[in-house]
C-alpha cells in the first residue's frame, strides 16, 4: 500500500499562489495552510529538520581528522582541549568552554616559552556547537586567508585545533601565544535549514575579560549561505584593519564584519 | 547589609543578603545554577521564599542589589522612582502584594496607576512567590498600550512582529518573506529585520526597501532594522527613513556596556527618532529587545539572579517609552535556561515582570537546537502568554529563522491564536487587511495570484 494513498486531497489544503517567490529565499514562505494553519507536509519536514539539527549538536569532533588534514597543508598544528570534559557539560556550563584545561595551558605556555612568540595573528579551529561545520567547511576558509596573510609576510602562529570551545577560549590562547590578533573557527549553533554554519570572530590584544563589545564576527559561512571566498576577503580586510587601527569590536566595521551583540555559538 | 533566616522543623536558613535570599528564592534555573546562585535544594528554596514573602516592599527602596555608585541603571531605577504611585502598597511585604495583585478590586486601572512607583527588584521579587497561573491572571490584568502608525496592546487584540530576515541580507528574499507575511495577516506590531551585518550601506538599503513597500500598499505599520543604536543613528543622519530604534539591552551599566551601549546613548537616539516625526496615531519610537542570562553571560550580573537583571533591564526600556519590547526568551540557550519547562516559567515571568512595571511586552517565544525543547512547549508557552494578553508575537516563516539559526513562532501560529482566543490585529491594520482582501470575519481569505500586492511586488521593481 502506498503511503500517499493515506494522505488528505489536495483540496483540503489551501495552497498560495506565490510558490514561485520560494525560490528566492531560504525561508519557509508558501507553505499553504489547513485552515489557518500548517498543512501536515511541511508540518512534518519541520520535524525532520529539528530532528538533524538536534543530531548536529551532539556529532562528536573528529580532532584527528582535522589535525591531519591541516599538516597535509604543511601547517604545525597544536591540540587542545577545554575544561569541559564532555559534550553535556559543554552545554551546561559554557564558562569550562571559555578556559583552558591545565595539561593544554602548560603546552602552550611551553610552546611560548621556547621563545616562539609574538605572532602577529593566530587562527583557532574549534567545534562549537557544529563539528559539522568544521569538518565542512574550516580549512578551506583558513587556507584563502593563510596565503594571502603569508604572502603579505604575517608572522603566523601554529594553527590551534580546540575541542569543547566557546569563542573566548581563543582569548587566553592568543594571550599565551603573544599574538596580536586572533580568529577563532568555530561551528555555530545548527538551525533548521543550515546544521553546518561556521563562524569567524576576531579579537585585537586577545586576553581574558575581553567583552563581545570587542570582537568582530562573520558569521553563515557555508556554500548556500556567505561563500568561502567572501568570508575570507572580509576576514583578511578586518584584520589589515584591525593591526592599523589596534583594535577590533564596535570601533571597526567593515561590510561584512558584523558587530557581535549577542552569543551565537 | 541585613541578613534573612527561616526556621524550617530543625533546619536554619540564613541569607546573608536581600540579594542571596532573591537568587535562592527563583524556580529553578540553569543560569542561576551555572552563577553558583542558586538554592542548593527544593527546600532551601521554598524558605527563600517564605522569608522573602515576609520583607517589605520598602526594602527594595533602601537596599540597592547592585551599588547605586556604580550603576546607572541602579540610579535610573531609583531616581525615577514614584513614591506617590508607590503609596497604595508601600506598607506591603512582597507576600502581601502577591494577594493584593490578586484580588478582585485590584484592575487595569489601579495597575496602571501603579506601575512607577513600582521597582524592577519589587516586580522581580513576587514573580518568585507566584505560580503561572498567578503571572498569567496579573499579567492579563494589565494593560500597556502603545502606538506609531498603528496602536498595539488594546483589549482583544494581538499583535505580530513580521521577521523577514535573510542569511545574506539579500533584498528580494526579505520582500519575498514580507509578501508571505503580509498575505497571512502579520506585521502589525513592526516589519522588523536582523540584519546580518552591521553595514551602515546595508541597513540603509533594507530601511529604503521596506518604507517604500508601506508607502506604495499604504500599510498602518512600522519598520525597523535592527542594527546597533550606533548604526541606526548613522543611519538617521545619511536621511534614512528610520522609524523605530532598535537596541538589545541588559540590566546593568556593564552589561550595556558589553553592548556597546549607555543609557546616554539611548536617550540621543531617541530624540533624534523624534526628530523625523514620522509617527501617524502614536510617539512610541523605541523598541527593545532583552532575556534571562544577557547580564550573567556579559559577566556584568553582580551575583543578582537572572530573572532581577531581566526585571531590571525592563527598568531601562519603560523610560524610553518604548513602542515595542520582548524577551527574546529561549534563544541565549540551554546554559540559562535549560529546557522546555524552564523556558516556558522565563517566558510568563518576563511578560508579568514587564507588564507590571508599565512595559509593553511581548515575546519571542522561542528556542535553540541545543536546548532541550520543541514545538510543543513553544505552544504552550505562545498559548499561555496569550491568554495572559501578551501584546504581540514573533511571525518568522515557518518558525524557521534562517539568519539567526533559531525556531520561532510562525505566521501560522499567530492565526492559530487569534482563532482560538478570538483575538483580532491591532484595528488599523484589520482595516488594512479587510481593504485589501487578505482577511474577513476574522478569517484569512483566498488570495488569488492577480492580487493587487503580489501585482504589486513582482511588478514594482523590488522583485
Amino acid at each position: 500500500m502506498s503511503i500517499k494513498k493515506t494522505l488528505p486531497k489536495k483540496s483540503l489544503v489551501i495552497t498560495d499562489p506565490w510558490v514561485n517567490l520560494r525560490q528566492l529565499t531560504d525561508a519557509r514562505i508558501a507553505l499553504g495552510r489547513a485552515g489557518g494553519s500548517l498543512p501536515t507536509m511541511p508540518q512534518l519536514e519541520f520535524q525532520l529538520a529539528h530532528a538533524r539539527a538536534r543530531d548536529a549538536v551532539h556529532l562528536v569532533f573528529d580532532a584527528d581528522g582535522v589535525q591531519h588534514q591541516l599538516q597535509e597543508r604543511g601547517h604545525t598544528v597544536q591540540r587542545i582541549h577545554s575544561e569541559a570534559e564532555s559534550r553535556r557539560v559543554y552545554l551546561r556550563r559554557p564558562d569550562l568552554g571559555r578556559r583552558l584545561d591545565d595539561s593544554s595551558r602548560s603546552a602552550l605556555a611551553k610552546f611560548a616559552a621556547g621563545g616562539d612568540s609574538g605572532f602577529d595573528a593566530a587562527f583557532v579551529v574549534a567545534d562549537g556547537l557544529s563539528s559539522l561545520a568544521i569538518h565542512r567547511h574550516a580549512i578551506a576558509v583558513l587556507q584563502l586567508v593563510w596565503q594571502v596573510l603569508m604572502q603579505e609576510g604575517w608572522r603566523l602562529a601554529p594553527v590551534i585545533v580546540a575541542e569543547q570551545s566557546r569563542v573566548a577560549l581563543g582569548d587566553e590562547i592568543g594571550a599565551l601565544l603573544g599574538a596580536e590578533q586572533l580568529a577563532m573557527f568555530i561551528g555555530e549553533r545548527p538551525g533548521l535549514s543550515a546544521a553546518d554554519s561556521l563562524g569567524i570572530y576576531l579579537t585585537y590584544a586577545p586576553r581574558p575579560g575581553r567583552t563581545d563589545a570587542e570582537r568582530n564576527c562573520i558569521s553563515n559561512i557555508r556554500p548556500e549561505g556567505l561563500c568561502y571566498e567572501e568570508a575570507a576577503q572580509s576576514l583578511v580586510r578586518l584584520m589589515v584593519r584591525a593591526r592599523r587601527l589596534r583594535l577590533t569590536g564596535v570601533g571597526l566595521k567593515d561590510e561584512r564584519g558584523e558587530i557581535l551583540h549577542e552569543e551565537r555559538y | 547589609m541585613s541578613s534573612f533566616q527561616q526556621t524550617l522543623g530543625h533546619r536554619r536558613y540564613i541569607f546573608d543578603s536581600l540579594k542571596s535570599l532573591l537568587a535562592k528564592a527563583s524556580p529553578a534555573r540553569s543560569g542561576d545554577e551555572l552563577a553558583g546562585i542558586a538554592a542548593a535544594s527544593m527546600e532551601e528554596r521554598v524558605a527563600a521564599q517564605l522569608c522573602l514573602a515576609e520583607v517589605p516592599l520598602k526594602a527594595f527602596l533602601e537596599d540597592a542589589l547592585v551599588p547605586y555608585e556604580e550603576d546607572d541603571v541602579t540610579r535610573l531605577i531609583l531616581d525615577s522612582h514614584d513614591p506617590a504611585a508607590f503609596a497604595a502598597v508601600s506598607s506591603f511585604t512582597v507576600g502581601d502584594f502577591r494577594n493584593w495583585l490578586l484580588a478582585y478590586d485590584t484592575d487595569a486601572a489601579a495597575l496602571s496607576a501603579l506601575a512607577p512607583g513600582v521597582t524592577p527588584e519589587m516586580a522581580a521579587a513576587v514573580s518568585k512567590l507566584m505560580r503561572n497561573q498567578d503571572l498569567i491572571l496579573v499579567g492579563k490584568k494589565c494593560r500597556v498600550v502603545t502606538a506609531f502608525r498603528d496602536t498595539i496592546g488594546l483589549p482583544g487584540r494581538l499583535s505580530v512582529r513580521l521577521q523577514p530576515n535573510d542569511p545574506t541580507d539579500d533584498p528580494r528574499s526579505i520582500a519575498a518573506s514580507i509578501l508571505d507575511g503580509l498575505l497571512y495577516g502579520a506585521g502589525d506590531a513592526v516589519i522588523g529585520v536582523n540584519p546580518a551585518s552591521d553595514s551602515l550601506q546595508k541597513a540603509c538599503a533594507l530601511l529604503s526597501l521596506i518604507d517604500e513597500l508601506r508607502r506604495r500598499f499604504d500599510i498602518p505599520t512600522q519598520s525597523c532594522v535592527l542594527a546597533h543604536v550606533t548604526t541606526t543613528l548613522a543611519a538617521i543622519e545619511a536621511g534614512a527613513p528610520v522609524d523605530l530604534i532598535f537596541q538589545s539591552i541588559a540590566g546593568t551599566e556593564a552589561a550595556n556596556r558589553s553592548f556597546g551601549i549607555s543609557l546616554k546613548l539611548l536617550e540621543e537616539a531617541r530624540e533624534a527618532a523624534l526628530s523625523l516625526n514620522r509617527g501617524t496615531v502614536g510617539d512610541n519610537v523605541m523598541y527593545f529587545e532583552t532575556g534571562q542570562g544577557s547580564a550573567l553571560s556579559a559577566n556584568a550580573h553582580f551575583g543578582v539572579d537572572q530573572l532581577t537583571c531581566e526585571a531590571r533591564s525592563y527598568g531601562v526600556a519603560r523610560y524610553f517609552q518604548p513602542l515595542l519590547v520582548n524577551t527574546v526568551v529561549g534563544f541565549i540557550g540551554p546554559e540559562y535556561l535549560y529546557d522546555g519547562k524552564q523556558i516556558i516559567r522565563a517566558g510568563l515571568e518576563d511578560h508579568f515582570c514587564g507588564k507590571l512595571l508599565g512595559v509593553p511586552m511581548g515575546c519571542d517565544v522561542c528556542y535553540t537546537n541545543h536546548a532541550e525543547a520543541d514545538q510543543d512547549d513553544m505552544d504552550t508557552l505562545m498559548t499561555m502568554l496569550g491568554v495572559a494578553g501578551c501584546n504581540y508575537f514573533m511571525g518568522v516563516p515557518g518558525a524557521d529563522d534562517v539568519m539567526l539559526h533559531y525556531q520561532s513562532t510562525s505566521f501560522h501560529d499567530a492565526l492559530y491564536l487569534r482563532q482560538v482566543l478570538g483575538l483580532r490585529p491591532a484595528p488599523e491594520f484589520e482595516a488594512w487587511l479587510e481593504s485589501m482582501g487578505v482577511m474577513r470575519d476574522e478569517q484569512l481569505q483566498p488570495v488569488s495570484e492577480r492580487h493587487r500586492l503580489l501585482e504589486g511586488l513582482l511588478l514594482g521593481g523590488t522583485m
